[in-house]
């Protein structure tokens, strides 16, 4: 499933919304969790899953290619973790 | 860095802010939307949201484990598990916003 798709499936339900404010809506829920792990902070949505911020510690990497040490700055990135509901759902237990 | 964590609520406050639906309404929204990724991804569909990233169901074959306590061997099972790969724009976005 792709995001024009689950936008179709929201108008499909909700007939008396304009498509393009299903389309405002769902981006919305995206752009809000960005936005969040932008500010560093989590999103954590019971029964789904919980969207936070990691942090990688710098590191001395190597160019694969030459064998060069490069510095790497420390970073943050995005990271997923399945709720307990769906991990379960996927299994066929729930 | 906030450190704050957002629920389904503030998910609601910004579909209400966008679009000025009840707040009702948009709580509703909100669990139809986490309701059709989860459904797709339980019949093991991918979801792939554009500029957001992508979430994938991978299989994982049964193996040997042991419990790192008693160090008895225990099986476990052969089992589906969901994996999330951010997509370019938020990783750019998570480091920029976080960098100090």
């Amino acid at each position: 499933m792709i995001r024009s798709e689950l936008i179709q499936k929201i108008a499909d339900e909700n007939p008396h919304l304009y498509q393009r404010d299903v389309e405002r809506i769902v981006n919305s829920i995206f752009e809000e969790i960005t936005d969040a792990m932008a500010r560093g902070d989590r999103v954590e949505l019971r029964g789904f899953g919980a969207f936070s911020v990691k942090q990688r510690d710098a590191r001395t990497g190597r160019n694969p290619r030459t064998g060069e040490s490069v510095a790497v700055e420390e970073k943050h990135v995005p990271f997923f973790k399945t709720g307990k509901l769906l991990r379960d759902r996927l299994n066929g237990k729930a | 860095m906030s450190d704050k964590t957002l629920t389904r609520m503030d998910l609601s406050e910004a579909v209400f802010r966008e679009v000025g639906l009840s707040r009702n309404d948009s709580a509703q929204l909100v669990e139809s939307v986490l309701a059709h990724m989860s459904d797709s991804l339980v019949k093991g569909e991918q979801v792939k949201i554009s500029s957001f990233g992508t979430f994938s169901v991978r299989e994982k074959a049964a193996r040997v484990g042991r419990n790192p306590k008693t160090g008895q061997e225990v099986p476990i099972n052969p089992r589906r598990v969901l994996t999330f790969r951010p997509s370019h724009l938020m990783k750019d976005r998570v480091a920029a916003g976080n960098k100090k």
